[in-house]
């Protein structure tokens, strides 16, 4: 191990390049893939930030059974715009854009992405896009869900604010099929010598699913947005079932990109994850190709699973239960991935500090949501919990105690690497406790609710449920707050923080094997590819105590 | 030394067995049962919490305890194992969840076959599509005044039966048509003149339901049935259960269908078979001896005469919110008049086709 470290030492240049990214460079128009994933980060949790503030307002809301801090127009705007903006402007964006252009040419060995221009395009559509979308709240916020089903779409009274939305989303989806043309096309083309696809890091198998999925199932989204928005601003019928339109194909066309669009949100995680657990281990990652394979078999699954959101819409039954088989499958390679990951932190020395604990982190907190996922895969039991709460807390445990955590994990392994300084540790460590107690406060009582009655969507519910509300509503007010440390920390760290050392961590990846922050070319010389990207670890003859894992688990 | 080993884990794997199965049948998340459906869905629900416990509790529990005896000392600067894969290992947590999810699809199937009743492979398709008819769309569109003057249609094909009795037989299942509208639901009761804004049901007796929507979607949900079908305006959907349980339980409505959404509520009421006939002669009375609205006693007395704080607390009545009125709707210009005669044509047209 130290002497793969000394090895990689060598290859680096004596001396720190003068040549350094100026800071104008992050508000210009720059085709640095590092300058474009770092413009995405930060512009992608502005949105995030505003996002919460929505959902701070929704649980203020929630606090009582009676409508009474907004009205229910705009509420159902917070909660429709909420989650367009976290899906569209904070997840998506965020893990593909942002961690996807800083470190798949670094990790691949690359000088920068394959098509540098359609890279800066296709982030400059989102600051725009984003822009427009919140803009709808000064003519009356779509209002309808972020899924929009028509006819409700069609005869909201807030046309103006759907016509917003329905063009954003349009627009958001354009930028994410460019960013992710680029993606597979600098992964299958711009890999290093002597870099096949078995020696590149998981988090590149797993942006390479995500591209896919991308590719697939957008332009469809693209096709229903179309035909929703000539419902509703040229009274064309496609939707409408006062003109013989269906508005159950609109649900089919939706879904057919929505659901693969959790995996386009979650892969990228796990690849993060895949990353961040072996580094902080000390140990290779577990079962390598089956992680690899496992993200394809999801993305190939994830593509034939969308019905399972339309199981109460009077879909056929034999599509019932093609769909609930499909979907009970995908727990099958996610808990590969799941298991692998264990496996990783057994006989590792872990070091806890903030990016492994958010790690370890994602790994509980989306075992819980897969689980309740698995439950909602069963065709009868979802047909009580469609529409509930209980939905409400199983994709906030995927998306929030899943994407989320994993990209705070990522924030604070790649930070020294993005920004050449070290993050603070204790602040990381105040951070991390604050999400995982506000988190599971506020999301864990929600599957109770929905599984006693409430549904979702709702400013006003039976004061029955009053109690557990007010505890959500505490969860989620902790949770806005451990944003702060995290804020204070990285702003200041940015200026102030101790200098990072090229690669702190001691890890294989080749975006460690450059200076903090990377020269704009990448590397001086050339990238040299001196072991895998998980050599970790003292060989197992060499290993001391008994073998920690025959006898224990099998 | 092995064997101990074995004994331990034997243990553990044990404690989180019983612990798993315990809580399948203690957890307590579910609301009451109070229909057969409900019955069969427990048991389902139950196991697979059995098996999401199991896996949460050894998941979480290898967590914790790597976390603790695998936390790297002060000072420990070296690697752990170079442990790349262990294939038999990867092969049983392929095939274990692989069975187990295989068992958990054949069981949710048979409970859903259960539930519905029926061989359903049989069944061409579950819904139907039906064109919105040319009154329906005429009505959609029609102010309330012209609606309001539209001739009533002949209510009653005299070649049928006498309503009560009809329904009264108990080895048929009884239908009744539901339509959904912004925020209200309606019941018609067919071959009779019971048209109501509470549904009523006898116990232990086959209830079928024919749903559709009349301006968009809603879902029709009662969490004491553990069932929930979606609304959806030109198509119409069903719906099966029997109940088992005197009682009086929520009608919620599930899809988001606007504003007034967390107010879509009404009542189911399960009673004897005595009680239900009794109610059914009641509103059957009420209905041939009065104009059609005051079939509507319970919905609107008599909308369009209503003004709006009047027919939203009548609504809110009607939900159980205990109070005067939500406050922002005494100020919210868009709950308006026009919605209250959009809402009046559709009940008026929701008795003439009846």
């Amino acid at each position: 191990m130290t002497q793969v470290i000394e090895r990689i030492s060598a290859t680096q240049p004596p001396e720190p390049s003068s040549d350094t990214t100026h800071w104008r460079e992050y508000f210009s128009f720059s085709t640095d893939h590092k300058v474009i994933g770092i413009q995405y980060l930060v512009t992608t949790f502005g949105f995030y930030l505003l996002g919460g503030l929505m959902a701070s307002v929704i649980r203020a809301e929630l606090a009582t059974p009676d409508t009474d801090l907004v009205s229910s127009d705009l509420y159902n705007g917070l909660f429709t715009v909420h989650a367009t903006v976290m899906i569209f402007l904070w997840i998506v964006p965020a893990v593909t854009g942002g961690f996807g252009n800083y470190l798949v040419p670094l990790m691949i060995g690359a000088r920068d992405m394959a098509f540098p221009k359609l890279n800066a395009v296709a982030f400059w559509i989102i600051p725009p896009a984003g822009a427009l979308l919140l803009s709808s709240f000064f003519f009356g916020a779509p209002s309808t869900g972020w899924t929009a089903y028509p006819p409700l779409s069609i005869l909201t009274d807030q046309h103006v604010g759907q016509a917003i939305w329905i063009f954003s989303i349009i627009l958001l989806g354009t930028s994410s099929i460019l960013a992710a043309v680029n993606f597979v096309v600098t992964i299958f083309s711009m890999r290093m010598p002597g870099m096949d696809f078995f020696s590149m890091p998981l988090f590149c198998w797993a942006i390479l699913s995500a591209s896919g999925l991308v590719l697939i199932a957008t332009p469809v989204l693209a096709g229903a947005m179309i035909l929703l928005g000539f419902d509703l601003l040229a009274g064309t019928n496609f939707f409408n079932p006062t003109g013989g339109g269906d508005p159950v194909v609109y649900q089919h066309l939706f879904w057919f990109y929505s659901h693969p669009a959790v995996y386009v949100m979650i892969l990228p995680v796990f690849g993060i994850i895949s990353e961040i657990l072996p580094v902080h281990s000390r140990k290779p990652i577990f079962g390598y190709k089956a992680i690899a394979f496992s993200s394809v078999f999801i993305c190939i699954l994830g593509l034939v699973v969308w019905a399972h959101h339309m199981f109460t819409s009077g879909t056929p039954d034999w599509l019932r239960i093609f769909f609930m088989i499909a979907t009970l499958l995908v727990a099958v390679p996610t808990g590969i991935k799941v298991f692998s990951w264990l496996a990783t932190l057994w006989g590792g020395k872990l070091r806890l500090e903030s990016p492994l604990l958010f790690a370890i982190g994602f790994v509980s907190m989306f075992v819980v949501g897969g689980l309740s996922g698995v439950m909602l895969g069963s065709v009868p039991v979802d047909i009580h919990l469609h529409d509930t709460y209980f939905i409400v807390a199983h994709f906030h445990y995927v998306l929030f105690g899943g994407s989320v955590f994993g990209i705070y994990a990522g924030f604070y392994h790649w930070f020294p690497k993005m920004v050449g300084r070290m993050l603070n540790e204790f602040w990381g460590k105040v951070h991390f406790v604050l999400t995982f107690v506000g988190f599971n406060l506020c999301f864990l009582p929600m599957h109770l609710l929905g599984l006693q009655g409430m549904p979702r969507r709702v400013a006003q519910y039976d004061p029955q449920f009053a109690n557990i509300n007010v505890i959500c509503s505490i969860g989620a007010f902790i949770l806005a707050i451990s944003t702060f440390p995290f804020l204070f920390n990285a702003a200041w760290s940015w200026f102030y923080g101790p200098k990072a050392v090229d690669n702190p961590w001691n890890a294989l990846t080749l975006e460690w094997t450059t200076s903090s922050p990377p020269h704009p070319h990448n590397w001086i010389g050339e990238p040299v590819l001196a072991t895998g990207p998980y050599d970790y670890g003292v060989p197992m003859d060499e290993f001391e105590e008994e073998s920690m894992f025959t006898g224990t688990i099998d | 030394m092995k064997i101990q080993k074995i004994i331990q884990i034997t243990a553990v794997f044990s404690l989180i067995i019983a612990a798993s199965l315990w809580y399948s049948q203690n957890h307590g998340l579910l609301p009451v049962q109070a229909a057969e459906e409900a019955v069969l869905y427990d048991n389902l629900f139950n196991a697979l919490i059995a098996i999401v416990t199991a896996i949460f509790l050894l998941v979480q529990g290898f967590i914790i305890y790597s976390m603790i005896r695998f936390r790297r000392r002060k000072g420990d600067d070296t690697d752990g194992i170079a442990l790349h894969d262990n294939f038999v290992l990867e092969i049983v947590w392929t095939a274990i969840p692989t069975i187990l999810v295989m068992w958990v699809g054949i069981y949710s199937f048979d409970v859903y076959t259960s539930m519905k009743g029926t061989d359903f492979m049989s069944m061409p398709m579950a819904h139907h599509h039906s064109p919105i008819s040319a009154e329906q769309i005429a009505n959609l569109a029609m102010p309330a005044a012209m609606a309001d003057t539209l001739p009533s249609q002949p209510e009653i094909d005299s070649q049928q039966a006498p309503s009560v009795q009809l329904v009264a037989d108990s080895s048929l299942p009884l239908v009744i048509d539901v339509s959904a509208m912004r925020y209200a639901w309606i019941f018609t009761y067919p071959g009779t003149e019971i048209v109501t804004s509470e549904m009523h049901v006898p116990v232990g007796r086959k209830v079928k339901l024919n749903l559709n929507a009349q301006d968009v979607n809603h879902a029709f949900w009662v969490p004491q049935f553990r069932l929930k079908q979606d609304t959806i305006p030109g198509i119409t959907t069903n719906m099966e259960f029997t109940p088992n349980k005197l009682g009086e339980y929520p009608i919620i409505c599930a899809e988001l269908c606007g504003g007034y959404h967390g107010g879509m509520r009404t009542t189911i009421t399960v009673q004897t078979p005595t009680e239900y006939d009794s109610w059914l002669k009641e509103e059957a009375e009420v209905a041939s001896n009065s104009p059609q609205t005051v079939a509507f006693k319970q919905v609107l007395k008599a909308p369009t005469q209503m003004s709006d704080r009047e027919f939203l607390t009548e609504q809110a009545q009607a939900m159980r919110i205990d109070r005067d009125l939500p406050t922002e709707i005494q100020h919210d210009d868009r709950m308006n008049h026009h919605h209250m005669h959009e809402m009046a044509s559709y009940l008026t047209s929701a008795t003439s086709t009846n």
